[in-house]
């Protein structure tokens, strides 16, 4: 396989394609998505469920089910290519140079072992370091995390801990081989709101301290908002806004944004006024429509003259590293946005 | 856990008095409720041939006559200190524990189980860890290649084990590989050797029995393990083992096969439990002198002591077995120490 030279930039894909072959026809899990991140900087993944966000993240680990999926595209880490690398070169960077928050962590965590077993087999995996030695570091993690009495809780199992404090203890197993990269799948859904807030303080305080590249996929505008830079929006398995989170939050260009940043809950707005769900449901990644994956519930489709749902549109930069992938043209875009949506979702 | 503990021991110590009372109930009240009559009944102990006058005696005496509540006291009694049976020509003496005397044979029941116990476990604890290893060992490995060529040919096989009765599969492994033919390369039938004498040739005896029980149950095993190990493999902590950067031996061993143990051990327990309490048709085809024949020659003599006394151990062999199998789970699975 020839690849392209490397970049400079930390983590970056190229025209990942990760597709499934099953009786009912390939699963587009994931279509020609490009990205790239650099270290100390967060991205966030947004997306309804089924829109290939999770199962990106995991093929960047190499977590996909390899036995039926086929992988295509490069995913260059820190100057190596991943696709291409051998399993074995790749499970020796899991854990150590890129680790991975799950959604939840109850299940996430096998219930037979105890909180500190995990974590030190997790960190002895790639330090040859004594069993009393990576306990240590165990307790010194989950002090970092903020459990309290770690040396206690050490030798408590999943199930005796609250949602919140497994999540932590989840983000200390994560980060016990101080990883560059960190990829956090959902890692808030799971938990009470007053708890949400605590753990996106907590991981934005490890981001700081490890200078690591950050990955955060979620559904939640609301989290993403808080930690993120950049802000890649995703429908069925490709990338149909990328921008700055000033971009996606203030000047957002596609159709299905704006029906995110619609159906978000806000504390601001009047308890009467009602959310504005977008229509419709996410397309079956087995039968993307033709065209545009969004037309279908696109209430602007019918202005691009048919184009829409002929042809699948091309993500192209709208302005200052802002794409956006639609067939209207940007300006039109943009006084769609000012003149009807902006207003529509500031009425208050 | 201490508190886990006693619960289950109290447990175990009702659920044996449950089974001696319904096991005596058995023996004592049933066939009473069915019809016959005392002097029917001590008539086994007398000899058929006895006078009807001799047989009115027995009844008195070995308490026939009794209502069921004191025959079982005495019964109870009888296992912990002892008992003596007056039978009218004479009195036989059976020490503690007497599980029952047999006037067939004129010996007392435990003496002669604790002779066939050695046998019996013998075939139990060898078939046992060959099923279990080969059985757990096929099943992770089919769940592993699910689909595969091994995977199908290991669970039909499988499903032949599961299908073929031990008189079947013993009898053909005796034809093919014990009597008289080139192939007779191991022991044929009846014979065995105590370890404490020789264990060479101890193993070498009950190689056959135990491979041919192992047979049945690995099957069983092999696809209770399948089927644990595709849903734990599945489960969200392997992914997260994967993630770690974990070796797939280790993920597939520590995390994987760890987590689909419990019901394996809760049916090992059973099926070992019985076992030991008589592998009747194994020994019965091999002609082993184990618990298990003993109780089907009992059968076939109507000697009811004796039946009475290989049932209530089998029961008494399955509580103990599911009471280790309790006390396992606990170390197993941590969940459980504190419900």
């Amino acid at each position: 396989m020839t690849v392209s030279p490397a970049t400079d930039a930390f983590l970056e894909l190229r025209d990942l394609r990760i597709h499934f072959p099953t009786d009912d026809g390939l699963v587009k899990s994931v279509d020609g998505l490009s990205y790239r991140l650099d270290r100390g900087k967060t991205l966030g993944i947004v997306g309804e469920s089924g829109s290939g966000k999770s199962v990106t993240s995991l093929g960047v680990l190499g977590l996909h089910n390899r036995r039926n999926a086929q992988v295509s595209g490069e995913i260059w880490l820190d100057g190596l290519e991943l696709v291409s690398a051998p399993e074995d070169v790749v499970r020796g960077l899991r854990g150590k140079k890129m680790a991975m928050i799950f959604q939840d962590p109850l299940s996430a965590m096998h219930p037979y072992y105890t909180i500190g077993n995990q974590i030190i087999e997790a960190y002895r995996i790639h330090n040859k370091v004594s069993k009393s030695v990576a306990r240590k570091h165990a307790i010194d993690m989950l002090g970092r995390v903020g459990i309290p009495q770690p040396d206690r809780r050490v030798d408590d199992y999943p199930h005796e801990f609250s949602g919140g404090m497994r999540q932590r203890a989840m983000i200390a197993m994560a980060l016990s081989c101080d990883p560059e990269l960190l990829i956090a799948d959902e890692p808030t859904t799971a938990l009470d709101v007053t708890v949400q807030a605590q753990i996106l303080d907590l991981m934005r305080d490890l981001q700081r301290e490890f200078d690591s590249a950050l990955i955060i996929i979620t559904h939640d505008l609301g989290v993403v908002a808080e930690l993120s830079d950049d802000i890649l929006v995703m429908y069925g398995g490709k990338c149909i806004e990328y921008g700055s989170t000033d971009d996606i939050f203030y000047n957002p260009e596609h159709p299905y944004t704006w029906g995110l940043l619609g159906s978000m809950p806000r504390l601001d707005r009047e308890p009467t006024d009602r959310l504005q769900p977008i229509k419709g449901t996410p397309p079956s990644l087995i039968n993307v429509p033709p065209g545009c994956a969004f037309s279908p519930r696109c209430p602007y489709g019918s202005r691009t003259g048919g184009l829409s749902t002929g042809e699948v549109p091309e993500l192209t930069e709208s302005r200052g590293g802002h794409k956006v992938r639609c067939h209207m043209p940007p300006a039109e875009r943009r006084s769609i946005w000012e003149s009807d949506v902006k207003p529509m979702l500031e009425t208050t | 856990m201490v508190t886990y503990i006693i619960r289950r021991l109290i447990a175990a110590i009702l659920m044996l008095l449950i089974v001696s009372m319904v096991t005596f109930a058995i023996f004592f009240l049933v066939p009473r409720l069915a019809g016959a009559t005392p002097e029917g009944m001590a008539s086994r102990y007398v000899g058929r041939t006895a006078s009807e006058e001799t047989a009115k005696l027995a009844a008195e005496r070995l308490g026939f006559n009794d209502p069921v509540i004191v025959q079982y006291g005495n019964y109870v009694k009888g296992i912990v200190f002892g008992a003596e049976y007056d039978y009218g020509p004479g009195v036989e003496t059976c020490p503690a524990p007497c599980l029952g005397y047999s006037f067939i044979t004129r010996q007392p029941v435990w003496p002669d189980l604790l002779d066939r116990m050695p046998v019996t476990f013998s075939l139990a604890v060898g078939a046992a860890v060959i099923w279990v290893l080969v059985g757990v060992g096929i099943g992770v490995v089919s769940a592993l290649k699910r689909g595969s060529l091994f995977d199908r040919a290991a669970m039909t096989v499988a499903l032949a084990g599961v299908s073929l009765p031990i008189f079947f599969t013993g009898l053909i492994s005796l034809v093919a590989l014990s009597y008289g033919n080139p192939f007779s390369i191991f022991a044929q039938g009846g014979h065995y050797t105590p370890i404490t004498e020789n264990p060479i040739m101890w193993a070498y005896n009950l190689i056959l029995p135990w491979v041919t029980l192992a047979f049945l149950f690995a099957a069983g095993y092999a696809r209770l393990t399948r089927a644990g190990m595709l849903d734990t493999m599945n489960e969200d902590y392997i992914r997260t083992a994967r993630a770690k950067g974990l070796a797939e031996r280790v993920v597939v061993t520590k995390h994987g096969l760890r987590g689909a143990l419990t019901p394996i051990i809760t049916i090992f327990g059973l099926d070992f439990g019985l076992l030991i309490g008589g592998a009747v048709l194994t020994e019965s085809t091999y002609s082993l002198q184990g618990l298990g024949k003993y109780a089907v020659d009992a059968i076939t003599n109507n000697d009811l002591p004796k039946v009475m006394g290989v049932t209530l151990l089998t029961a008494v062999f399955v509580i103990v077995a599911n009471l280790i199998v309790d006390l396992l789970y606990a170390v197993v699975d941590p969940r459980v120490r504190l419900s």
